[in-house]
Formats: C-alpha cells, sequence, structure tokens
C-alpha cells in the first residue's frame, strides 16, 4: 500500500509532501508523485506524528460493557493516536504473562492501534505481594510500564522493591499516588467547594505526599518513576524540585486537568467525577506552566469509559473516570496551543515522541524522516466544533466536553502504513484488520 | 418555586416570603378543622433513600393538611438503594404522576441530580442530602427564631442583627450548612464553633466568624445557640478522643447554661444526645425550643408545598 | 387605552353607608354580627362598614372593630394551578368566633362568583355561623356559579373585555372605581 500525503505542515512549520511505501516514509519533499499512490491532500493541515497515550483503560477482558479492545483502539485512532498502553485493572487483572499477551494480540489484530499493555506491579492489584513482572516482561506483550492505577502502590516498602525489582527488566512503575488514608470516601478536590457541596473532600496533599515519598525512593535505589496524572500545583513543585536534583522521574498529566476545574462539580453532573479529581483554577494552569517547561513530560488521557448506569446516579454512588482519547488532541490545543504556552512541536514531544521513549516503544523517535514508521495524524487546528456524542467511537460516552466547543479535528489517522482515519472518519473495521495483517506479513 | 434544594440559592424576599406563608399555615394548626384544600389531587412522594421517622412524618403531615395524596416510598434496605435505583425510581415516580417529590438521600446532590436529570418533571424538595443540605430544617429553624423574637409581629421581618452560634460536627452537618446560608442571607450573625476537626476547611470564605471556645461564644451572649447532633462514630474517625472529652469542651452542660442570658434561646435539630452534646436540663428548659422546632416544621413544609405545586409552573422563584 | 370614572369618593362613601344600613335593617340590628372581609381591597371595605356600623349603633358594637375580621381565600381557590403562585393574607378571625354568628363577607366586586365560593368552604372549616350574607362595592355580572350577593354598592354591567379597578385610599391613596378596555 502506498500513500502519498501533499502539502502537509510538519510540527515544526515546514511544509512537505510524504510519500509512505510499506509502512515506512520512503520520501520527503515538494512535488512528490507516485503511480498508483493513494492521494492525501493536507494542505492547511498539520501532521503530527502518530500519538502515543501512556494511561489508556481498555477494560478488556472482565468489564466489555465498558470498552473492548476494538471499541477503545477505535477511539483512539479517531483522536489520531497510533499507540496506546493498556492499564492493568481489568478482570482478571494483567499480573500474568497470559493476560497481557491476550490484550496485545487483540490489539494487534484489530489493527487501529498498537496496543502495549501495562502490568500490574502488585498481584491482583492488592497492594500485598508483586505481581508476575519478569513474566510479563519477557512475554510476547514485552511490558516495560507495570502500574496498580486506580490503585496506589501506598505500602513504601512494597513501592521500594517494585522499584528496583523492574529496574532489572527495563521497566518504569507509573504510580497513582493517591494516599488511601487520606481519601477514604474522597468525592472531588478538597477545599471550600467541597466544603460548601458536602463532598467528601481529596486533598492535595495526598497526593503530593506520595510523589515526595516516591521521588526519594527512587534516587535512593536508583529507579526510574512515572508519575500518572499529577493534577495539583504542589505535585508540580515535588517534581520540578525532583528533576533539579536528577531524579529519574517522569510525569503526565491527562488533558482535563489541563482545562476543567473543580468549578463543575458544582451541579452534581457525575460526567466531571474522576479520580484524581478536577482541582483550582491555579493548579490547572500550574499543570500548563508544568508542562510547557518540561517539569511534566506528556500529557496520558487516562481515558476512562464506564457504562450509562455507572454515572446516571447520585455523585457519590457514581463511577470515577473520563473518556479522553477522542478529545484530548483538541483539548491540548485549547489548553496549551491556542494559549500560546506550546508549539505543535512541543504537542509532537509531549503527546508522541517523549510517552513512547517513558514506555520504551520503539518507532517514534525519528517521525517524519525517510526511513522512518509511518505513524501520523494529519490534523485540521483551524476548524472548530461543538463536541457531541457523535465524535465518541468508544462505548463510553462518559465525556466532560460534551455540549462544548473544541477546536481542531483529525482528519486522517496513519498506522503502520495504512489509514485508520479518512476524511474524518474511522476506516472500516475489517478494512484495517485486513491492512493490519499484511503489515504483519511483511514483517 | 419550582424545587428546593438549598438554602444557599434563596434570596431574602424568598425567604421572608416562605416564613409568612409558614406563619398562616401554623394558624391552620389552631383552627377546628386542621386542613387546607390547596393541594387536592396533588401527589407528594416522600422519597426516603436514608431513614429519617421525623421528617418523613412532618412531611407527610404537612402534604396531608394541604389535602395532597401521600406516597411513602423507602428506598432503604430495598434491592434499590444504590446505583441506577435513583433514575429507576424516579421514573416510576414519575410514571406514578407524583406532582412532588420529597427526596431524603445519603449522597449529597441526590436531589440536585433528580432535579436537573430529566427523568421526573416533578418538584424536587430537598429532605436533607449526605453532608450538604437540609433547607426545611434551617427553614424552620429561622421561623422559630423569629416566631420567639417577634411573635405576632412577626411577619414580613427578618433575622436582622439577631446573633446565632452554631455548636458541633459542622463538617459533617447539613443542617449547619443551610442555617449558615439562610440565616445570614435573613441578616443574622452567624457563630460557628466545634473543634478544628470538625470544621470544614476554607471555612474562611463563608459568611461567619469561627471560634473553638464554646465558653468565649457564650460569654459573648449570643441570642441563639444551636446545638448539633455529635455522632458516635466521628471519635472511631480520629475527630476527637472521646465523649467525655467532647461533652467537657463543646457540650452545653448544666453550668454553661447558667451562664447564657436568660432570654437566649437553645436550639437543637434532633434527635438529641442528651448528657453529650446538650444536657437534660438544657433541652428541657424554657429556652429551648426543640419542641416547637418540632411544630414548626409542619408549618414551614406546608408553605414549601404549597408554593412548590400551587401555580402555573414559572410562578414565583 | 383610556379608563371611566364610574364612581368617585362621595359615591363610594354613600355606597357604603347604605349598604351599612342594609346589614343593619336585615340583621335587626347589630348583636352576633361578623364582617369578614376578604383580602385586600374587601378587607379595607370591611373595616371602613364596621367603622360606619359603630357609629350608627354605637351601643350594640364593641369599641375598636372587634367584630370585623380578615378571611384569605386564597388556599381554597379553584384555579391555584393554572395562575402564578399566590402569597396567602393572614385570616384574622374576631376573638367570639363565627359559631352561631351572622358572617357578612365583603368584597370589592362580584364577578364570576369564585372567590365567594371559595371563602364559603373556608368558612365552612372555621366554624358553623348561623348564616352567611355577601356585601359588595360593584356587581359587574357573567356570574359562574349560582352565588348572587345581598347588599351591592353598584350594579356595573360590563363586557368580559373590561377591566373593573377599584381602588381604595388606604391601599392605592385613592377612592375612585374605573373601567378600562372593552370594544370602545
Amino acid at each position: 500500500m502506498t500513500i502519498l500525503i501533499t502539502g502537509a505542515t510538519l510540527p515544526n512549520g515546514d511544509r512537505t509532501d510524504l510519500l509512505i511505501d510499506r509502512g515506512v516514509i520512503t520520501e520527503t519533499g515538494s512535488g512528490l508523485s507516485s503511480a498508483g499512490a493513494a492521494r492525501i491532500d493536507a494542505d492547511g493541515l498539520t501532521a503530527l506524528p502518530g500519538l502515543v497515550d501512556l494511561h489508556t483503560h481498555l477494560r478488556e477482558p472482565g468489564f466489555e460493557q465498558s470498552e473492548t479492545v476494538l471499541t477503545g483502539s477505535r477511539a483512539a485512532a479517531i483522536g489520531g493516536f497510533t499507540a496506546v498502553f493498556a492499564m492493568a485493572n481489568t478482570s482478571p487483572v494483567a499480573d500474568t504473562a497470559g493476560v497481557v499477551e491476550q490484550v496485545a494480540s487483540l490489539g494487534a489484530e484489530h489493527g487501529y492501534v498498537t496496543v502495549r499493555p501495562i502490568g500490574a506491579v502488585t498481584a491482583g492489584l492488592a497492594g500485598k505481594t508483586l505481581a508476575e513482572i519478569g513474566a510479563m516482561a519477557h512475554s510476547r506483550a514485552a511490558v516495560r510500564v507495570f502500574s496498580d492505577d486506580g490503585l496506589c502502590v501506598s505500602d513504601p516498602l512494597l513501592m521500594r522493591r517494585a522499584l528496583e525489582y523492574v529496574t532489572t527488566f527495563g521497566g518504569v512503575i507509573a504510580q497513582h499516588s493517591q494516599d488511601p488514608r487520606l481519601t477514604e470516601g474522597a468525592q472531588m478536590n478538597e477545599g471550600a467547594l467541597s466544603s460548601e457541596l458536602g463532598l467528601a473532600g481529596w486533598p492535595a496533599v495526598a497526593e503530593e505526599s506520595i510523589i515526595a515519598r516516591d521521588v526519594l525512593l527512587a534516587q535512593h535505589v536508583g529507579a526510574r518513576l512515572h508519575v500518572c496524572h499529577v493534577s495539583t500545583a504542589g505535585s508540580v513543585d515535588v517534581i520540578r524540585w525532583a528533576k533539579a536534583r536528577g531524579i529519574a522521574v517522569t510525569a503526565e498529566v491527562t488533558p482535563h486537568h489541563l482545562l476543567l476545574t473543580e468549578q463543575l462539580v458544582r451541579g452534581y453532573d457525575s460526567r466531571f467525577k474522576v479520580n484524581p479529581p478536577l482541582r483550582r483554577e491555579e493548579d490547572v494552569l500550574a499543570q500548563r506552566a508544568g508542562l510547557a517547561d518540561g517539569t511534566i513530560d506528556i500529557v496520558a488521557t487516562d481515558h476512562a469509559p464506564h457504562p450509562l448506569e455507572s454515572k446516571e446516579c447520585a455523585w457519590d454512588e457514581a463511577a470515577n473516570g473520563m473518556v479522553g482519547l477522542e478529545s484530548a488532541l483538541s483539548v491540548v490545543q485549547a489548553a496549551v496551543v491556542d494559549t500560546g504556552l506550546m508549539s505543535f512541536a512541543d504537542v509532537a514531544r509531549v503527546l508522541s515522541s517523549k510517552p513512547a521513549e517513558i514506555g520504551r516503544l520503539s518507532g517514534y523517535d525519528a517521525a517524519f524522516e525517510v526511513g522512518a514508521h509511518a505513524n501520523l495524524a494529519l490534523y485540521d487546528p483551524a476548524v472548530s466544533r461543538a463536541f457531541s456524542t457523535e465524535q465518541l467511537h468508544g462505548k463510553g460516552i462518559n465525556s466532560p466536553y460534551l455540549a462544548r466547543t473544541l477546536p481542531g479535528q483529525v482528519m486522517t489517522t496513519i498506522h503502520d502504513g495504512y489509514a485508520t482515519v479518512r476524511d474524518g472518519r474511522l476506516v472500516d473495521a475489517d478494512e484495517v484488520a485486513d491492512a493490519a495483517r499484511e503489515a504483519v506479513a511483511r514483517g | 418555586m419550582r424545587h428546593l434544594l438549598s438554602t444557599k440559592g434563596l434570596t431574602r424576599d424568598e425567604a421572608v416570603m416562605i416564613l409568612d406563608v409558614a406563619e398562616d399555615m401554623a394558624d391552620v394548626a389552631g383552627r377546628e378543622v386542621k386542613k387546607l384544600p390547596a393541594l387536592r389531587g396533588k401527589t407528594v412522594v416522600n422519597l426516603f433513600f436514608e431513614d429519617s421517622t421525623r421528617t418523613r412524618i412532618s412531611f407527610e403531615a404537612a402534604a396531608k393538611r394541604l389535602s395532597a395524596d401521600v406516597i411513602n416510598f423507602s428506598a432503604k434496605g430495598s434491592s434499590v438503594s444504590k446505583g441506577e435505583s435513583l433514575k429507576d425510581t424516579a421514573q416510576t415516580l414519575a410514571a406514578m404522576g407524583a406532582d412532588a417529590v420529597v427526596v431524603r438521600h445519603q449522597a449529597s446532590g441526590a436531589p440536585s441530580v433528580l432535579a436537573q436529570s430529566g427523568w421526573i418533571d416533578a418538584g424536587i424538595v430537598n429532605a436533607g442530602d449526605g453532608t450538604h443540605e437540609h433547607p426545611t430544617q434551617a427553614l424552620l429553624d429561622a421561623f422559630t427564631i423569629r416566631r420567639r423574637l417577634h411573635g405576632a409581629s412577626a411577619r414580613g421581618r427578618d433575622l436582622d442583627g439577631v446573633t446565632v452560634t452554631i455548636v458541633g460536627d459542622i463538617l459533617h452537618s447539613r443542617v449547619a450548612r443551610s442555617n449558615v446560608w439562610l440565616l445570614t442571607t435573613l441578616g443574622a450573625r452567624v457563630h460557628l464553633v466545634a473543634p478544628a476537626t470538625l470544621v470544614p476547611l476554607g471555612v474562611g470564605d463563608w459568611p461567619v466568624s469561627v471560634g473553638y471556645d464554646l465558653d468565649d461564644a457564650i460569654a459573648g451572649r449570643p441570642d441563639v445557640v444551636m446545638m448539633l447532633r455529635i455522632q458516635a462514630e466521628r471519635m472511631n474517625a480520629a475527630f476527637f478522643p472521646n465523649a467525655r472529652e467532647y461533652a467537657r469542651q463543646w457540650g452545653l452542660g448544666d453550668e454553661r447554661l447558667a451562664l447564657l442570658p436568660a432570654a437566649s434561646l437553645v436550639m437543637h435539630p434532633g434527635p438529641m444526645n442528651r448528657g453529650l452534646e446538650i444536657s437534660a436540663q438544657a433541652a428541657d428548659s424554657a429556652r429551648s425550643t426543640v419542641l416547637e422546632q418540632v411544630a414548626n416544621g409542619v408549618s414551614i413544609r406546608m408553605a414549601v408545598l404549597y408554593l412548590l405545586l400551587s401555580g402555573a409552573s414559572e410562578g414565583l422563584g | 387605552m383610556t379608563a371611566r370614572l364610574v364612581l368617585h369618593q362621595a359615591d363610594i362613601a354613600r355606597a357604603l353607608t347604605r349598604i351599612s344600613h342594609e346589614i343593619l335593617e336585615s340583621n335587626r340590628g347589630a348583636s352576633d354580627l361578623v364582617l369578614l372581609g376578604i383580602p385586600t381591597r374587601g378587607a379595607t371595605l370591611a373595616r371602613r362598614i364596621g367603622a360606619i356600623l359603630a357609629g350608627i349603633e354605637p351601643n350594640s358594637i364593641a369599641p375598636g372593630s372587634g367584630t370585623v375580621g380578615f378571611l384569605d381565600v386564597t388556599m381554597y381557590r379553584d384555579d391555584l394551578a393554572k395562575n402564578p403562585t399566590r402569597a396567602p393574607s393572614p385570616t384574622q378571625i374576631p376573638a367570639g368566633g363565627i359559631d352561631g354568628k351572622t358572617v357578612v363577607l365583603v368584597d370589592d366586586v362580584l364577578y364570576s362568583g369564585r372567590t365567594i365560593r371559595a371563602a364559603l368552604d373556608a368558612i365552612s372549616d372555621l366554624g358553623r355561623p348561623r348564616a352567611v350574607r355577601l356585601a359588595v362595592l360593584v356587581d359587574r355580572g357573567h356570574r359562574e356559579l349560582p352565588i348572587r350577593a345581598d347588599f351591592v354598592g353598584k350594579n356595573l354591567p360590563t363586557s368580559q373585555s373590561e377591566r373593573i379597578n377599584v381602588r381604595l385610599t388606604e391601599v392605592d391613596g385613592v377612592d375612585e372605581v374605573t373601567i378600562e378596555g372593552g370594544e370602545s
């Protein structure tokens, strides 16, 4: 399959044509032509490297009513993603080689995105004993990221051991930083608003204290630490301090923590219930500043689909989480590009090359160079659209952006040299699966 | 009024109007026929996800005095007490033609969720939601204070300059929240007294003063002292060491009662823990309004149901 | 839209005096008589009639206006669900109650009769009078219920598109009755 993209604007602002053949970029420059190639006119579109999400909940196996590998992959592709890291809190938990291999192979079979499973840190996410980290690392899924996400590895000794043990396999612990005792029953950010609304508070210190402990542990044992979904201004400060001391810590922020504040909780609309919770305006601004200055390395969606009934209830009873794959790029544009804090070159870094590097995913380090893997998205930053369930392609419709206007739209996504999104619409599942098989056969 | 979800959103004039209508409703209680036909043919559902016999029978009496039909729906303990049940129950009640739903729920905001859900078109009255609000309790407290202070000439008046000290578990108290907003809207000066563990974070933004010392508060000669119920489980969560220490520091015992001006009112939303937050003598003294609060509760709830259910939907507020 | 003046201050005063005499005559004096005005302007009229009665028969009327009360009928209206919510006014019954008394309901305008129907229901919840009479300043016709006034200040035939405005000094700063609208 040969694809010729004409007139695309690269993240650095250069304009170029791109010829893609057999999964790699074979030629760049202007005035390219190729007989028989499928042509895509990218005039006015920004070409971004295929986006990589280090934090996705695909729910399969076990919670297929919320999402499956297929539906989550489709949601990812329409959002411009070509690779996602699937969190371990499935049922059974991804704590053995068998589960992670199954998830990876489902992803490969569907072909919309590369699915890299994340392994659990502790068996059954129970926080008691280590999961079979070595087996998962050496499995066909080649797991490199380990996380109990949804739960914090709160036991300091267990966390220390985990940090040390994954080093053996070149892995990283992605910590969900939440002191469990300080957040028992927590429903929203703790502060004046939670007091007024009568919702149990989730204090910033419950996140910051765990991050502070973990960076010191990482320093002590010389391991890599990745901090999931940083949400408070204090956390940004702690990470900035740790990086200044040379500690090997990386951090992510979600799109929603870059845009939304706790004020949205006021109406008790459970679409805005998420963990960690939406914080204050000053926290949002601190996330943006931290992302812009590199303290926070990446944006990761924490895409967390839930069935309708998990959200159609009282706030306390509603599930935590928001879907985010479909809206991530638009939200990032709104939060940090349109506000002048970051360029699309920065976006390419925080949503593609850097998350790939943290997750040890190859093929994302030399985007748009001849010979590079053809994973990319063509994005129209000039449009603005009313975000609705029409734009959602996973099973979950628990998006906080419904009825909002968001900038930008992904027009094309190319994964492994074949299109998964064309003219702003998902390519048919059979066609994608065929193309994926072809790509595998090609090697 | 379309719904009554909180006192935060009430203006002074709306609040005074509710209290004034309640005065008229209170007159009915003294008549031969204690019933008005105003809500004939209307259906009021008491939807209680949490037990509260007192509040439920108060609403029931109120609705019946206005000739409404009353359906009591206790969702607690039945198969429907979590998750989607709120939606299912609401839709069931809508199908039954409920005109107003009085909701008591353990989750803060549940009445708001119902009011905004589109599952049911009925007027929603918050009868206590989690640790958020209990607006009719605050209204009846304000009504009780106004009656005690102004008697027959209470109509049309607010609580300008009245000093109210609220003592106890502010953090978990929906009664305290509703009273803070309502009493200050009505012009009262509210002072909160509690151990620091039971003062909500961010209370600095509230229109109140805060102290930790009950003796200091009593020395300030407040017009009203409102004692909140303290729940035993708070001890286990390290909010304070034990009942004895709590009673000594923040209980309205006989000695503190003696220091309180003779004209000061002693209020308690009930049910009381005698000997813990309030002594028997304080609860039963002439200054105590505890039983009046119960009687006034019916009048206030009549007023609220009347204002919610009479009139075309675009009516007041 | 122009308003036509149909009753002046003097007309109103004369009508109330005549009504007062008629009440006394039909009741054979002022004993066991209770005037219940329907707020707002009916209450004002009841007070005035009470004062006139006290002037005519000073001996049989207790000092003050002991026999004058106010009857709010809001809760008994049959159109509660069709109009914006009304805040009720206080009902005040004279200390002696209404049991065994002759109650004279006083209102400003008699129209459909629905207000009086509500008032009759309200009275029956308050006690059992010996008789209930009705006094109105203006009867404009168009009855929808089998109700008629015993004492009428002025019969004013109107069309339903017209509007009668009764203004009284205590409430409106001026004593007058005007007609507005209609196809003139």
